[in-house]
């Protein structure tokens, strides 16, 4: 690790005062992803702001709309474990499940899962080019070991996906980032908050210079899909592996017909890899396998594999299709029997 | 307020480890698992891969199991730290331990210590009844020797030896 100043935050207007600051300053709060950056010289950063202290950011509420805002500093075990989370949002509940382990799920908190850096193999190594960790630079994974790589919204400069189960769900059901910077606070639309990598693959987020995500909120209406959903994860074991392709469903449905459809996909873009086109080819059908295939074609229309993931596509094709039977069916895939049902 | 400058002097912090406050003094790079094993030779605590993956540095933080090699020191001032020299010893051993030595739930012994502090966590945390429960809620250690059913089996009695004592209670 290099070395470098810490400072522990006394406020949340303390803390955005030093990244302002110091451009050079990373905030830290579980560690479980920065710290092992900086052990691989990833991360270098001049100072660490400590964020742990910080009250305001602590806690799961419930909202006036119905919905629950839960706070930046809320570790993972905490949001996979409330009652209330799980009896109205049991996809967030199942999507956090589905990743880590129990130790880092203790450590790891809701607004880092948000700013986790990708697991790209090329990223994780200095010894390799990557435009994400040093612009300019070149990709190591585009003509390289490209397996686990994006085969949705790549560019030329980047194919690493993001690497996060609770942002799929997050992003399945239209949650909301509240931030906190030196021109005060906003609040970002899931689906604004990551970005694809186009020319700036260095930027994951759309966060501005000195902004610290402060909660995550979700609308009561989500709630609605709380009876037909699925987080189908698919992965090379069976537990504490990185996604090759997950998939969050949720649906409502009204009799034998879709009513409303979320349908968002994990581990193949920078980004959890929603489209409006086929949610709403989804919606007014019937729930069937032709529907369910129809939907899946249009959301993975426009996949450009690399040398060594086309079988991403298929991969995908066929675990949306299961994800969306499994929630219609009202059947969420198990989280501790791997059987795929 | 703590500060420091690189290579300034080190950051006081007052910490509880296995009931017993410590006041030391660090660096703010140093992590729990550096503190624990070359600081304060507790070694009972074990570094295998330092990068969260493995398990070994499993130990307890305010009761909940946290791998110590991704956590920096600094950030633990005011926090209770329980290692596995603070969970047992000798002839004085956590059920978990008895059951560990009778089920034979280990060979080499490294992943050993992290193991015992998951799986005691595992069973106050309360989420893990059947065996495939327990085998995903310890998916966060790993043992190269492969006693994985033992490991199970082990949790397990002390599982059923807890049911067993709440249904007394209740009676």
């Amino acid at each position: 690790m290099n070395r470098f100043s810490y400072h522990r935050a006394e406020t949340l207007a303390d803390a955005i005062s030093h990244l302002r600051s110091n451009p050079a300053a990373a905030i830290i709060a579980g560690g479980t992803n920065l710290v092992d950056l900086m052990k691989y010289e990833v991360e270098r950063p001049g100072e660490l702001v400590d964020l742990t202290r910080l009250d305001e950011l602590r806690g799961i509420s419930e909202t006036p709309d119905g919905g629950m805002r839960i706070g930046a500093l809320v570790p993972n075990s905490d949001v996979a474990y409330d009652e209330r989370i799980a009896k109205l949002y049991p996809l967030l509940t199942h999507a956090v499940l589905a990743g880590a382990t129990p130790q880092l799920r203790n450590a790891a908190t809701t607004g880092g899962n948000l700013n986790q850096r990708t697991r790209c193999y090329y990223f994780n190594d200095v010894a390799t080019p990557c435009n994400k960790r040093e612009p300019g630079s070149g990709c190591g994974a585009i003509g390289g070991v490209n397996r686990i790589h994006a085969i949705l919204g790549a560019s030329d400069q980047c194919i690493a996906t993001h690497p996060s189960d609770m942002c799929v769900a997050l992003s399945a059901l239209d949650a909301t980032v509240e931030v906190a910077g030196p021109d005060g606070e906003r609040r970002i639309s899931f689906r604004e908050y990551h970005r694809l990598p186009g020319d700036e693959p260095q930027r994951d987020n759309t966060l501005r210079q000195g902004e610290i995500v402060v909660a995550v909120t979700l609308a009561g209406e989500a709630s609605y899909f709380a009876e037909n959903y699925t987080y189908l994860k698919l992965r090379d074991r069976l537990s504490y592996a990185f996604a090759l392709v997950s998939v969050a469903a949720a649906l409502q449905l009204d009799g034998g017909r879709i009513a409303a459809a979320r349908l968002a996909l994990g581990g193949v873009s920078h980004m959890p890899w929603r489209k409006p086109d086929a949610e709403n080819a989804l919606v007014g059908m019937a729930a069937g396998e032709e529907t369910f295939t129809r939907a899946a074609d249009i959301l993975l229309a426009g996949a450009q594999p690399h040398e060594h993931n086309a079988f991403k596509v298929d991969l995908a094709r066929r675990a949306i299709v299961r994800a969306l039977t499994q929630a219609a069916a009202a059947t969420p895939q198990s989280l501790s029997d791997k059987r795929i049902a | 307020m703590s500060q420091a400058r690189p290579g300034s002097a080190e950051i006081p912090i007052q910490i509880t480890i296995n009931g017993e406050r410590r006041c030391v003094e660090l660096q703010p790079w140093t992590t729990l698992l550096d503190l624990l094993r070359h600081d304060l030779a507790l070694t009972g605590t074990k570094k295998g891969c330092d990068h969260g993956q493995c398990g070994a540095c499993t130990v307890l933080i305010d009761g909940r199991r946290i791998n110590s090699c991704l956590q920096l020191a600094v950030m633990q001032d005011g926090k209770a730290i329980t290692t596995i020299e603070g969970i047992g010893q000798g002839s004085h051993l956590h059920p978990l331990q008895q059951a560990f030595i009778e089920r034979d739930a280990f060979q080499c012994g490294y992943c050993t210590p992290g193991q015992i502090c998951s799986g005691i966590a595992l069973i106050e945390e309360g989420n893990a009844v059947t065996r495939d429960e327990i085998r995903e809620l310890m998916s966060g250690n790993i043992c190269r020797c492969g006693a994985y059913p033992n490991i199970v089996d082990a949790i397990q009695d002390v599982l059923v030896q807890r049911s067993g004592v709440i249904r007394e209670a209740a009676e």
